[in-house]
């Protein structure tokens, strides 16, 4: 299962993904750098991505929480994502994230 | 645990910039900062702690207060204040100091071996032993990643208020959805010349009864709400005269204003502890496993903060390291003292210390 | 101060003593065999030493729960003691005491 990501610098990575990982896990694992402050608790909103808009449409709909959490995001769009929050499963196979810049 | 095992909240906190004279300064009063004082009072060393945020807890009580942990030794379940009001309460028979509200911001050794830190507020605390506890780093407010903000940075934008004289008559703009952005819109809003809130969404995460009150004030048209996000600024030498807004369906557009205040939660960074001469390994300091001391002799370093062979970032993990280090800490204090290793259950000597026996 | 120790070969050690500790931690600390399983709870029996006899009447008298607890000891004797429950002080300089078999 591979899971796409491009870094705010534009640079592109094809990860090797695991069924139930988050996506946020993925990247940090990989080395990709990517923050993720609170570790996946939904409490930081330092994993914001945003998810490539063909993918959208696949993913659960953002919970209150992280909709919540999204508040102390930076440049939120349409289609960002707390990449905490998505779980990689079968149909997620090629998904595309790009990391939203980070706070400085 | 049950919410009412918050039982006693008061604790020490320090009067004056000292200097303070003590046996151990602990740099954050995080989980493993706070057990830190435990196993060092048990073998009677006291301690000051130097923290940023307003109120012990570290992680645990600015990031995930309500949150459940599951991994705490015989503890089945509890969230992270919970955490943090058992460990002041077992800690309280030793009485630490809490410096609070402040960073650690300079250690120096002085001419006697005793360490010297220097907070930012100007507190000065001098012990023979330092424990690092400091977990991701200091919480400091996100800054927002909006191009040449930095130029304006202490001149026309903001991310704390200290002396609200400094925005009397000011057009501002403050930025955020939470309880911080709330309050200073209300707190300014009478003195500034005028106020205006941006948020992406026109729902906020704050009192509710702040927010009613900012939408009285926008309905008596005495402040602008803005459902918005900031997307450039304009000015120049450090002075801002505008902040351009966007929304996906009406644009940009800009906005005039003297001053920005951005209240978008709290980042960690390691901060003034990487300039104090430890070795580091991206961010991270590096510490033996039988004492958890750094290059550095009498500086330890436990949880977060600390690498090792195997390390597993746990708040147990840091418990360990704590007991560890303390045994390390009370030979560099008292060089003569025999240590005699005693079980709480049955050392009188060590209940009374507990004030249980 | 000292204690004096006998091991469980006849070996004699003449041990540092420290003013509000155990025996048993006296002991311990000496590296001299001594299980002391329960770290000192009075909760195992496996610190039992012999004390000897001109120094029996200067010593606290067992307590209850120790006298349980040496119910779970080997050849006890009337000079057997749990060295976990003698504190140490100056009265004590010169202690003499047996490790019991294990």
């Amino acid at each position: 299962m591979i899971l796409n990501v491009t870094t705010p610098d534009g640079e592109s990575h094809a990860l090797e993904a695991l069924e139930g990982w988050r996506v946020m896990e993925v990247i940090r694992d990989w080395g990709v750098p990517i923050l993720a402050e609170c570790g996946g608790a939904c409490a930081c909103a330092t994993c914001h991505v945003y998810v490539d808009e063909a993918w959208l449409d696949r993913l659960p709909p953002r919970s209150e929480e992280e909709e919540e959490k999204l508040d102390e995001a930076f440049d939120v769009r349409d289609n960002s994502r707390l990449s905490c929050q998505i779980l990689m499963r079968d149909d997620l196979d090629g998904l595309h994230v790009t990391i939203a810049p980070l706070p400085r | 645990m049950s919410p009412d095992a918050a039982s006693d909240k008061s604790f020490t906190v320090a009067e004056g910039s000292g200097p303070h004279a003590t046996d151990v300064t602990i740099i954050g009063a995080g989980p493993c900062g706070l057990f830190a004082v435990f196993e060092l009072g048990l073998l009677d060393l006291k301690c000051h702690l130097v923290d940023i945020l307003d109120r012990p807890g570290g992680q645990c009580a600015e990031l995930y207060p309500e949150k459940p942990i599951y991994d705490i030794p015989a503890v089945p379940i509890c969230t992270g204040q919970e955490l943090t009001d058992r460990l002041m309460e077992q800690i309280a028979p030793f009485d630490p100091v809490f410096h609070l509200n402040q960073m650690a911001e300079k250690l120096e050794k002085l001419e006697d071996g005793t360490w010297r830190l220097t907070t930012d507020t100007g507190t000065v605390i001098d012990s023979k032993v330092i424990v690092i506890a400091a977990g991701g780093g200091s919480f400091v407010p996100k800054k927002p990643p909006i191009p040449g903000i930095d130029a304006f940075e202490g001149t026309s934008v903001f991310y704390a208020v200290r002396k609200m004289e400094q925005f009397r008559g000011k057009r501002l703009i403050i930025a955020g959805g939470g309880d911080s952005a709330l309050d200073w819109t209300l707190n300014l809003q009478p003195l500034a010349e005028s106020v205006t809130l941006v948020h992406r969404r026109d729902e906020f995460r704050a009192a509710p009864d702040s927010v009613n009150k900012m939408r009285a004030l926008v309905a008596e048209r005495k402040m602008t709400l803005e459902i918005a996000q900031i997307s450039g600024l304009q000015g120049e030498d450090g002075q801002l005269t505008g902040v351009v807004f966007k929304d996906k369906e009406r644009g940009e557009w800009s906005m005039p204003c003297d001053m920005l205040l951005p209240f978008y939660g709290l980042t960690m960074k390691l901060g003034p502890v990487a300039e104090f001469g430890l070795n580091l390994e991206q961010n991270l300091i590096p510490v033996d496993t039988e004492k958890f001391e750094t290059s550095t002799p009498g500086i330890f370093a436990i949880g977060d903060i600390n690498t090792y062979r195997g390390k597993l970032k746990l708040i147990l993990s840091g418990f360990h390291e704590a007991a560890l280090m303390s045994q390390a800490a009370v030979r560099i204090v008292h060089p003569d003292k025999k240590i005699r290793f005693q079980y709480t259950t049955s050392s009188t000597d060590l209940q009374q210390k507990l004030g249980v026996a | 101060m000292k204690i004096n120790v006998t091991d469980r070969d006849g070996g004699e050690h003449e041990v540092e003593a420290t003013k509000g500790w155990r025996v048993m931690e006296i002991i311990r600390e000496a590296g001299l065999p001594i299980t002391a399983e329960c770290g000192g709870a009075c909760a195992c029996a496996t610190c039992h030493v012999y004390v000897a006899d001109d120094w029996w009447d200067k010593l606290e008298p067992r307590g209850e729960e120790e006298n349980d607890m040496l119910d779970l000891a080997f050849e006890v004797q009337e000079n057997s003691r749990l060295s976990c429950q003698i504190m140490f002080d100056e009265s004590l300089d010169g202690l003499k005491v047996t490790l019991a078999p294990e």
